[in-house]
């Protein structure tokens, strides 16, 4: 049997020694700090944004700090996989940052939880021309509730990228203007020879290509101010048979992005004619893309829907562009930072066009504000024009926190009905089935605002 | 009681008390807390203000069980359990018999060979595979159109995501269970081999009445751990295919990974944890159960 108690007793002395001694250690911190006057300290702007933004972004500040000698910013770098779940976990444990990059399909989100700070206060000190400045469609994907509640720092929407090679090969040397005109020229381009081909690829687990088609349709995917599914709509449906029908004529491959091994490299040899996709792969594709294939390829926008009047526009006419998504991020303040005047003025800063065109210049992402637009290094950027058009007609998926989860069911369904596991009727009937399911404590919530 | 032995009692305490109290800070306590939560709907709203949170008593384990999803997960984890479990106990046997083998040289080497797989990141693996299930470029596809066999869209067809899934997985596990079998072949005396053989049994029937029988408490144990293990099966479909196509290789623990994480449904992930808890908890009372019956 030890001595037990002879051995608490030396334990003891030992616990109280080390703790007596890291007292010491902070009485001594508290009094060298206390020693600096406040003043004299730097303001700390907490910064986080996600990917490259948050790498790049970096290169903006000194001119910050600079400009504002009182403050300093420290940028965290948060992976986009990992960021979502980063931030609501930093909610959770009341340790936002100030400052914070949030996409802005996420802002209805946040709102919801009361984590970021309403700006229109603060945005009365603007110039109207200022706010007139960012895409409208962009910038009303920020606004919520009757207010602001982010600046939007750069934007991003779904397109065209096509090969002019092929395209011309089946005679179209401009990219078509119409959808019936894509048609034909997807039709064309199937019948070309050489190994397995397809007009487009279009990856069977998105759902970002059935609802633009639904929008283009002028389908409103939800209603009764978002409280039940509307996806057995009319329009939604033709929107959703239109979709399906790319596959069924053999188009499009029924394949989801895990099979596409390397999308680049496919998309050279030809595999695909056409891709919908965003600003992103301006650079991949520029940078992946074997150079005798550089010259051949192209950016359009997306063309309009009209299944009534004739398929081509009047002479002389710019063909109409069609609907496609809002989407990009923005920039917020968090409701609890105690430094907001700080961190507004570092959105300020980075919402300056001068700022914006120089991030655009860092990083390759479009700027929300059109005026940067004119920037040299982005109007000589010939595969960004057709996003400059795109972006005058974007539109915004319904402003509420459960729109993630509603659209992976959309891409569960248009899946299902793609591999005719289900057809249309039962697909969609579905759909609507789950949405008002996930929508029960929207309508449970908003029934209760009303009652009191 | 004597005060000696309530001195021994007391020391007991203090030396249980430090492990006792991490696992109850940080295990049960937790546990206790995801019970509780599945009897709320603990989502996005009710993480922004707990006055949105609603008690709804069983209404998250109701809402389970008549979700197709939850269904289709728990047909695909059973699939996963039931096909690669004993697949992956059979191959590390029988990998392990082949490397203890005497005939075999440098067994060393191919022990470690064979369990490389274990100890490498699951990713990394993922990355590769992924590449070998390549439809169009994969060296499988290759091997099999040697033998004039139609080229297999692995990852993408439905029927076939969940066996590409197993087969990835036992390779990338068997390793560890082959191990735990060598220690248990090597403990087996040589002498009953020996005894075995003069009275005329060949390997069948040494491998049927002596190995087969002494390595029952072994069997066990890697039975047990690779049920559990599979019944956990997570990284795999979210690395490879994300559940898909078509949701065929979504398990239960990815279902509720999506749903607690990606959607922040704390109070029905936490449901479907405890449901998943209970189907283990069952799993190994049966197997438990048939081993004693058979050692009766």
């Amino acid at each position: 049997m030890i001595n037990f108690k002879g051995w608490v007793n030396c334990r003891y002395t030992i616990i109280m020694f080390s703790l007596f001694r890291l007292l010491l250690i902070v009485f001594i911190a508290l009094w060298l700090t206390g020693c600096d006057s406040p003043a004299d300290r730097p303001v700390i702007v907490e910064f986080w944004a996600m990917g490259q933004e948050g790498e790049q972004v970096k290169a903006l500040l000194p001119e910050f700090e600079r400009r504002h000698p009182g403050l300093r910013v420290r940028t965290q770098q948060i992976p986009w996989s990992a960021a979502h779940e980063k931030l609501l976990t930093a909610y959770a444990g009341d340790a936002m940052p100030d400052v914070f990059q949030l996409g802005n399909t996420w802002i209805p989100e946040f709102v919801a939880l009361r984590a970021i700070e309403p700006l229109d206060e603060r945005l009365k000190g603007w110039p109207v021309a200022a706010l007139n400045d960012y895409f409208p469609g962009i910038l009303a994907t920020n606004r919520l509730e009757g207010q602001t509640w982010a600046l939007p720092w750069y934007v991003d929407t779904r397109l065209f990228f096509y090969r002019r090679d092929l395209l011309a090969a089946v005679g179209f040397t401009e990219p078509p203007a119409t959808w019936d005109d894509w048609l034909q020229a997807m039709a064309r381009l199937k019948t070309l020879d050489g190994a397995e081909r397809y007009a487009i690829l279009l990856p069977i687990n998105e759902w970002q290509l059935p609802v633009i088609l639904a929008l283009q349709h002028g389908a409103t995917l939800l209603r009764d101010r978002d409280q039940y599914g509307d996806f057995q709509h009319p329009r939604f449906r033709e929107a959703f048979i239109f979709y399906l029908s790319l596959f069924e004529q053999g188009l499009a491959p029924p394949v989801g992005h895990a099979q596409v091994a390397n999308l680049y490299q496919e998309f050279a040899n030809g595999y695909f004619a056409t891709y919908v996709s965003g600003p992103w792969n301006i650079g991949e594709f520029r940078r992946r893309l074997p150079t005798a294939l550089q010259g051949q390829w192209m950016t359009a926008p997306l063309p309009e829907f009209d299944s009534h009047s004739a398929s081509h526009p009047p002479a002389g006419q710019e063909p109409r562009v069609g609907a496609s998504l809002a989407g990009g991020a923005s920039l917020t303040l968090s409701r609890t930072s105690p430094r907001q005047e700080a961190a507004w003025k570092l959105l300020e800063y980075l919402a300056e066009p001068e700022q914006q065109a120089q991030f655009y210049q860092l990083t390759g992402d479009l700027p929300a504000r059109q005026s940067a637009w004119n920037d040299p290094a982005l109007a000589s950027n010939r595969y960004a024009q057709a996003f400059r058009q795109q972006l005058q007609h974007v539109q915004p998926t319904p402003p509420i926190p459960e729109w993630e989860r509603i659209a992976s069911r959309i891409a569960y369904y248009a899946e299902l009905a793609v591999r005719q596991e289900i057809n249309v009727d039962e697909a969609l009937a579905a759909l609507d089935r789950d949405v008002d399911r996930i929508l029960e404590k929207r309508r449970w919530l908003l029934k209760r605002e009303a009652s009191r | 009681m004597t005060g000696f032995e309530r001195h021994v009692t007391f020391s007991a305490w203090a030396f249980l008390a430090p492990a006792l109290l991490l696992i109850g800070v940080f295990f049960f306590l937790p546990v206790l807390a995801a019970l509780l939560l599945s009897f709320t709907d603990f989502d996005i709203y009710a993480l922004g203000d707990l006055d949105r949170l609603r008690f709804i008593g069983l209404d998250n384990y109701r809402q389970l069980l008549q979700s197709s999803l939850f269904w289709t997960a728990l047909g695909n984890t059973f699939y996963f359990v039931i096909v690669g479990g004993p697949l992956s106990v059979a191959v590390s046997l029988g990998a392990a018999l082949l490397v203890n083998a005497r005939l075999i040289r440098f067994p060393g080497l191919f022990r470690t060979a064979f369990f490389l797989p274990v100890v490498t990141t699951l990713v990394a693996v993922a990355v590769v595979w992924r590449y070998l299930y390549h439809p169009r470029y994969g060296l499988l596809n290759y091997g099999l159109s040697l033998l004039g066999v139609e080229p297999i869209d692995w990852l993408g067809d439905p029927d076939w995501a969940m066996p590409a899934m197993i087969l990835m997985a036992v390779w990338k596990n068997f390793g560890f269970n082959m191990i735990i079998f060598i220690a248990g072949l090597q403990n087996i005396p040589t002498q009953l081999y020996e005894a075995a053989r003069i009275d005329g049994a060949d390997a069948w029937a040494q491998f049927r009445h002596i190995t087969l029988p002494l390595l029952g408490p072994t069997f066990l144990f890697v039975a047990l751990m690779t049920m559990i293990g599979y019944f956990q099966v997570f990284a795999e479909p979210y690395v490879m295919t994300q559940g898909g196509p078509a949701n065929r290789t979504l398990s239960i623990v990815l279902l509720m990974y999506e749903e607690g994480f990606r959607w922040w449904n704390m109070g029905y992930a936490s449901a479907a944890a405890f449901v998943l808890f209970v189907l283990i908890l069952a799993g190994t009372m049966l197997q438990l159960k048939l081993r004693r019956r058979e050692s009766l």
